[in-house]
Order: C-alpha cells, then structure tokens, then sequence
C-alpha cells in the first residue's frame, strides 16, 4: 500500500517534473502568464499523462521493444489529439490561450518520459498513480510559476487585481525574459529548500 | 506473460494494428466531437453580436452579410433597424491580425467595440481588451469624432506604450466604419437624430 | 518582399527559442560548449528543412483533401520521429564525434518542441511549399544563432566562476533571461 502510495507522491516532490526530472520545459516557459492557463496546461498534460500511461501499460506485452517508441508516439499522439478535441468543443477560450502548445504535448519529454521509464515496466494501477502523481506535481509547477508570473507581472491572481489603486506591476515578468528568470528563481529557491531539508 | 518478440512480423504486427485501434478511435471521438465544436464557434459568434448591438429580435447572425472581408449583422426590432454589429479586422497590430466586433447604431455612431481574436503583448497592447480603453468609443460618430492616435493627430487616447496596437484598433474600427457607411446606412447630418425619426414616422418596415 | 520578411521574423524578431519558447530542452541542455550548439542546431535546421517539405505534402495532398485533418498531429509526428532516425544514422557515419557529443540529444530532436511545431506553424500561416521550407529554413538559423549564444556565454563563465547555488539550470535560466530581453529589442523591426 504505501509502495503505490509512494508512486503517487513521487511525482509531487522527489521526482517534480520541473524542478528535479526538468522535463517538459516548454510549456513552463510559454504558457505561465496567468494562473488558468498554467493551471488549465497542466491538467491537459496531466490527461494526456494519465491516458497514456495506462494504455501503454494494459499493452506492454504486446509491444516488442524496437518499435516501442513508435508505438508509444502513437498512443500519445492520439491522446493528445482527443484532448486537444475535447478542449476545442467543451473549453474554447483555454484552447485559444493555450493555441499551439497543446498539440505539442505530444512531444512534452514528460509524456514519453514516464511510458519509457515506468508504464512499460510496471501495472495498470502503479502507472496511474504515477501518472496522477506527476501529473499534479507537474500542474503545481506550472501553477506556482504562473501566480508569481501574473502578481508580479499583471498585478492579478487568477484575474481578480491585487495591486493596490495606482500601483504598476512589473510588466517583465509576463514577457519572456520574465518566464526564464521567474523559472531560474524558483529553481535556486527549490534547490535551496531540498538542501536544507534534505530531500 | 512476457514481452513479445522483436521479430519483423510481430513489430510489423503490433504498430499497424494499434496504430489502426489508435486511429479508429480518433476517429470516433473527431466525429463526437464535431458538433459541440462548431456550437462553440457558434456561441462566440452570438456572444460577440449580442454583447455590441442593442436590443433586437430578429436573427443576426442568420442573415449575416460578407462584403470585402468584413462580416455584417442587421439587427432589428419589431422590423425596424436598431444597429449593425460588423466583424473586422486589422493586420498592423503588433503581432499581425486581431480582429473587432462593433456595433454601430442606424446612424452610424458607435455602440460598443469588443476585441475578438489577438495576440498582442500582455501588459501592453493587450489591454486594447478593457473597457478603459474601449469605453471611450461608446456613442462616438467617426463622422465627427477623429479616429486617430492623439499622437497622430486624433482624438483617441492610446494605451501607453502600445501606440502600434492602438493604431491597429483605430485602422480596424474605421474599416468597419467605411465600409457601413457605404452600404448600410446614412451618415448624421447636422440636425441629430434625423435617421431615427424618419425610422419611427414611417411605422412599420418590410 | 515577403520571404525577406519571414527570415527576418523567424531568425530574430520571433526567434523560436528567445521568444518563442520552442527547443528549451536543448537549449538548457546542450549548450555546454558551443562545438556542441553548433552540431545540434545544424542536426536540427536539417530536420525541420526537410520535415517541412514533407509534412507540407502530407497536408496538402492527404490530410486536407480527405478531410482527416485531426490526423495531423500523427503523421506530422511520425515525418519527425522518421527524420531523425535518418539523420542519427547519418550522423553516426560520417561524424562519429559529433555522435558522441550529442549523445542523447541527438535521439530527442523527435522530442524537440520546435521541431514538430515548425510543422504546425507553416500550416497555420498557410505558407506554400517554398514559404514553408524557407521559413523551416530561418528558424533553424535562428535557433543555431540562440544555442551558440548560450553557449558561448556558458563557457565563459566556466572560466569567470558565479556562485554555487546557481549552478546548472538556474545560471542558464538567468543567461537566457538576459538573451530573451536583449532579442525584445528587435521587436518592431518589422511590419
């Protein structure tokens, strides 16, 4: 039991997409200028995850190992593309905002990361908590990145203004340079934690 | 049971026959998802009407017009024109096209603008969005009112540091304007409001 | 003219790694040494040159007139995943050094977000064939023009030194903050 728990929490700290495994490093850039959308990125991510890690999980049987990655892009692709479906009838002004990064969950090195790495070895269940695991850690990342993005750039959180009247943000941090250096701070910020707490 | 071989027909075997169930079900959920799709196109398309126009109660977006690129909505009420929502377009914005709804009265002057599709900068041309920005617009006549960047000469108060979005949205909304006025309605004159007394004095239309 | 005007904005007005944020992985990740950054953005514009040639084919040809559009993302990505496997044998034979250096960067250009979305992006702009390949053509400059840039100021500070706690990503993320807002300056260039 708290072997698949452990599955589970991995992906929230030990193993954070972002900060530890720095995979999918794309998104965490382009798409953190407002908490939905870091938000509403990482949950479809976080979909995609899910559905592929069990699909190549009930198949790893029935997938020889040298056409693996094919058959894993497939799976993956196809996830990517019913999500990305599913977000442009149900979810369009997220669709919109998000616009090309969503196909591009395809190649999010997460995604295929965690079928190499793990669904391909391991059960139905344990890979779903993996995925569920990494997923939230991975939307958590996202999500921090983009709420310190917003307040300091646009003075919002989650579009509901915070700044007091007449007070500018520092328009900076919506803008590119804002997102390498938000990310580079809070990476010292995390390295410096996992030190002191020794994680 | 263990993994299956690499042999050539079993990797042959496994892709062609997953990738099939792949896109079989692709293809399901493409058709499922087709129509919720097209409402959701839809939906923007009424929102943007309804949020420009007055009140009316005919179908706009059913007899819409397309005239050079442009998309007009005639809307009435009880037969008698109570505006025009137009869907334009500019291509100088600062990072290309964005597209504006507006909504002129039967004379011509503005009612509301909303700003559809754009990818300006965040922070700066972005907030060509709010209201702060779009409000000066409501009930202003081009006829009368300079469309144009302070900076230019005009009476529009740009955003600050985004006078290339701002002059984007003024080449937008004249467009609209020119383009209205040439094949819908007839301009103010001096004597306000002369339009819509003739509309009342002449009682019920078609 | 038109073309002048893609190269210019793909190169260093929109640049795909400075502003657009496409190809972070290998720009964290491989620009230790600009040899390095050189090989991997020569690997890579090889790719996308040819990968938009062919994808733009595919859309043209297949996906559109059939109308299975929403099979895009699956082919576009399996040109790649192709492409690759190609130039990684290419690579291997003619030049083994730059093989080794890669390592298993070479394998992630499939990954590579840039690469499937110069795909995606010649068909959102509706670029003919030759736009597409000239446009896959100038983002690969333009990504090679940010990796050797990184690159060259990493291995700079190799030799200046900087405090312990940024060492790795957080010290390329700064550098790459400071590239990112020096690039903003170009924008505006073009019309």
């Amino acid at each position: 039991m708290s072997k698949l728990l452990g599955y589970f929490t991995n992906g929230l700290i030990k193993e954070n997409p972002t900060f530890v495994l720095v995979l999918g490093t794309c998104p965490v850039l382009a798409i953190t200028t407002t908490g939905f959308n870091g938000f509403g990125m990482g949950m479809a991510t976080a979909i995609v995850l899910l559905l592929s890690n069990v699909m190549v999980s009930i198949l790893k049987n029935y997938i020889p190992d040298k056409v693996r990655i094919a058959v894993f892009i497939t799976i993956i692709a196809t996830n990517v593309t019913v999500v990305e479906l599913l977000m442009k009838a149900y979810t369009p002004d997220l669709y919109k905002a998000l616009g090309i990064f969503i196909p591009l969950i395809i190649v999010n090195c997460l995604v295929l990361g965690r079928a190499e790495a793990f669904a391909q070895k391991k059960g139905v269940f344990a890979s779903a908590l993996d995925a569920i695991g990494m997923g939230f850690g991975f939307t958590a990342a996202l999500t921090l990145i983009s709420i310190v993005r917003e307040i300091l750039g646009n003075g919002s959180f989650f579009t509901i203004p915070i700044l007091p009247a007449g007070a500018h943000p520092m328009l900076l941090f919506i803008l590119p340079p804002g997102a390498f250096l938000t990310f580079g701070l809070l990476f010292l910020v995390m390295n410096t934690l996992k030190r002191k707490f020794k994680i | 049971m263990a993994k299956m071989e690499s042999t050539l027909k079993n990797m042959v075997l496994s892709l062609s026959l997953i990738s099939m169930a792949m896109v079989a079900g692709l293809g399901y959920v493409y058709k499922i998802t087709k129509g919720p799709i097209e409402m959701a196109d839809k939906q923007k398309e009424i929102t943007a009407v309804t949020q420009v126009l007055p009140a009316f109660d005919n179908d706009p977006i059913k007899q819409k017009k397309d005239i050079e690129g442009l998309t007009f909505y005639m809307a009435t009420k009880g037969g008698l024109p109570v505006g025009c929502a137009v869907k334009t377009f500019t291509t100088k914005g600062f990072a290309g096209r964005f597209d504006l709804m507006v909504g002129f009265k039967p004379d011509g002057s503005i009612k509301k603008i909303v700003v559809l599709d754009q990818k300006e900068t965040p922070g700066l041309g972005a907030k060509m969005t709010e209201p702060a920005f779009t409000d000066q617009f409501k009930e202003k006549n081009i006829a009368t009112f300079k469309l144009k960047v302070k900076k230019d000469g005009g009476q529009v108060d740009a955003i600050s540091a985004a006078t290339i979005s701002s002059r984007a949205f003024c080449d937008g909304v004249q467009k609209a304007y020119d383009l209205y006025m040439k094949n819908f309605a007839k301009p103010v004159t001096a004597v306000a409001g002369v339009s819509d007394t003739t509309a009342v004095k002449g009682g019920k239309h078609e | 003219m038109d073309y002048i005007k893609i190269i210019i904005l793909a190169i260093i007005v929109n640049n795909i790694i400075l502003s657009q944020f496409l190809g972070i992985c290998s720009f964290l990740g491989v620009t230790g040494k600009v040899s390095t950054a050189i090989g991997m953005g020569a690997a890579v514009t090889f790719v996308i040159t040819l990968g938009n040639a062919i994808t733009y084919l595919i859309q043209a040809y297949i996906l559109v007139p059939y109308h299975v559009e929403f099979l895009q993302n699956i082919m576009f990505i399996f040109v790649v995943a192709f492409l690759v496997q190609i130039v990684e044998i290419i690579v291997k034979k003619s030049v083994p050094s730059l093989y080794q250096a890669l390592g298993i960067y070479l394998p992630l250009i499939t990954t590579n977000c840039a690469t499937l979305a110069v795909a995606l992006l010649a068909v959102q702009n509706h670029y003919n064939l030759i736009k597409s390949v000239v446009f896959a053509i100038a983002i690969g400059i333009g990504y090679t023009l940010a990796m050797v840039l990184m690159a060259g100021i990493r291995e700079q500070m190799e030799i200046n030194g900087y405090p312990k706690g940024m060492k790795g990503f957080p010290m390329t993320l700064v550098i790459g903050s400071l590239l990112a807002m020096a690039f903003m300056g170009f924008s505006g260039l073009v019309k």
